[in-house]
């Protein structure tokens, strides 16, 4: 039995191959039965420093469904950071009123400070460009769910592949199952030199293409990312790279009938709608399961559930 | 020669002789230190020959003595000095520094945006290569060169 309970997530490479494996198939028991009054007697406090839909949402959905009270704030003009408040004091006083800290912040390494303060347990839901362990959780989940299995796959990752910090920890988590990557992005937005070597590092290989179409008949997955406009200093460059890849149901003729695109959401135009009717769309289901892993997570980290190995 | 390199080195009768710092790291090296807030004397020697270095600088500081956080400051900056400690005109400890395995508040993260550049949170940084020195930073986990404080 793998015992989480007061372990941190803060950083995809906190957690262990097994424990992934063991916090999915604890996910998968929430998929089958999520409505379970687990936390009834639990504070979850979830602290949105910076703007966000999905994963504010999914994690106190998933919260909800396990009768543990939540608390927080989503918009920190309304606290005391207006007045000038330290994120130190601010992680104190928090993790007094609760048992549990979601927290997304604008700066990079934010969370892992935060628990460093906290005297409660912390899930890191998105630190500035760094990591967001529990959106590659989710990821894992669905390409297992998809496929079977997430050994030995063909993964494919298109788009903003240089800040999109996903694909990053996706690559990193991947390499735990022997991947092979093919890197779809223009030449502004390659994938870093230090996650390449990553794959490298780990006795795996990846290939990069600049023509999407290439890659649709081998790939098992595809991993499609926004085109982020945010990133760009120089407005033109952002104008001549942001349409570059389309994915519609036209595109998607001779993949594998076992191929699924998987998206993090939001999207812009980067998926056609006509995806949406083809069996190949997994992205709002890929939402969905999110709210199962940050189930088994925050009933795994509170000590109500033990992982099984 | 020798007798010469024995003046500048016996010249304090208590403190520390910082040597074989580059030449081209002398005024860092002061500068991380501080040295221009000791209230004693401080001697800066730069561009002086050396048979290792090429170039090379010597700092000698009377009546003080540094704290290990100190000599890794010493270390990032010049990571082939020698530190030599002088009690009553004695060399009584010579040595070379040391690059340690996880460098505390000692140098400034590069990225802007990390938690450790915009609240007063000490840096925190794993070394993973010691030559050319290539640190991560514990909080942003940008991997980089070292930017001094």
């Amino acid at each position: 039995m793998t015992n989480l309970k007061g372990k941190n997530l803060i950083s995809i490479t906190d957690y262990t191959k097994d424990e992934y494996i063991q916090i999915l198939d604890l996910a998968k028991e929430f998929e089958a039965n999520p409505k379970q009054p687990l936390l009834g007697d639990k504070v979850v406090a979830s602290i949105f420093f910076e703007p966000s839909t999905r994963t504010r949402l999914s994690f106190e959905s998933a919260a909800n469904m396990l009768e543990a009270r939540v608390i927080g704030f989503s918009n920190p003009a309304a606290t005391s950071l207006q007045k000038g408040e330290s994120l130190h004091d601010t992680i104190q006083m928090v993790s007094s009123y609760s048992d549990i800290i979601v927290m997304r912040h604008p700066r990079d390494g934010a969370a892992r400070y935060a628990a460093e303060v906290a005297s409660v347990p912390v899930i890191n839901a998105g630190d500035g460009a760094n990591q967001h362990p529990t959106q590659c959780m989710l990821d894992l989940y669905s390409i297992r769910k998809t496929q079977g299995t997430l050994d030995n796959l063909n993964i494919t990752m298109v788009g903003d592949l240089k800040y999109g910090r996903t694909v990053h920890s996706l690559v990193q988590a991947m390499c735990n199952f022997k991947a092979t990557f093919h890197f779809v992005s223009p030449k502004e937005l390659e994938m870093p030199e230090s996650v390449k070597r990553h794959v490298q590092d780990a006795g795996l290989k990846y290939k990069e293409y600049t023509n999407l179409e290439d890659v649709i008949p081998f790939s098992d997955i595809i991993y499609m990312t926004r085109i982020q406009k945010e990133r760009f200093s120089d407005p033109m460059e952002y104008e001549k790279v942001k349409d570059c890849y389309v994915l519609d149901a036209a595109t998607l003729k001779g993949c594998k009938d076992n191929m699924r695109v998987l998206h993090p959401l939001p999207r812009v135009n980067e998926i056609a709608m006509d995806v949406d009717k083809t069996p190949y769309a997994y992205y709002f289901q890929q939402a969905q399961n999110g709210v199962y892993v940050r189930q088994a997570l925050m009933a795994a980290i509170l000590g109500v559930k033990q992982l099984k190995n | 020669m020798d007798n010469k390199k024995e003046l500048i080195v016996s010249a304090i009768e208590n403190g520390t002789v910082i040597d074989h710092i580059p030449a081209d790291a002398v005024y860092r090296v002061a500068s991380i230190l501080e040295l221009s807030l000791h209230d004693d004397e401080v001697i800066i020697g730069t561009n002086l020959m050396s048979k290792k270095l090429g170039k090379k600088g010597i700092i000698k500081i009377k009546n003080k003595y540094f704290k290990q956080n100190e000599i890794d400051k010493i270390a990032v900056a010049a990571p082939f000095a020698t530190l030599i400690e002088i009690r009553d005109s004695q060399k009584v400890v010579k040595r070379s520094v040391e690059i340690p395995d996880v460098l505390h508040a000692i140098v400034k993260c590069i990225n802007p945006n990390c938690i450790t550049n915009v609240e007063d949170v000490p840096t925190k940084f794993t070394v993973i290569e010691k030559n050319p020195l290539k640190i991560h930073c514990h909080y942003c986990e940008k991997t980089q060169e070292p930017m001094l404080h």
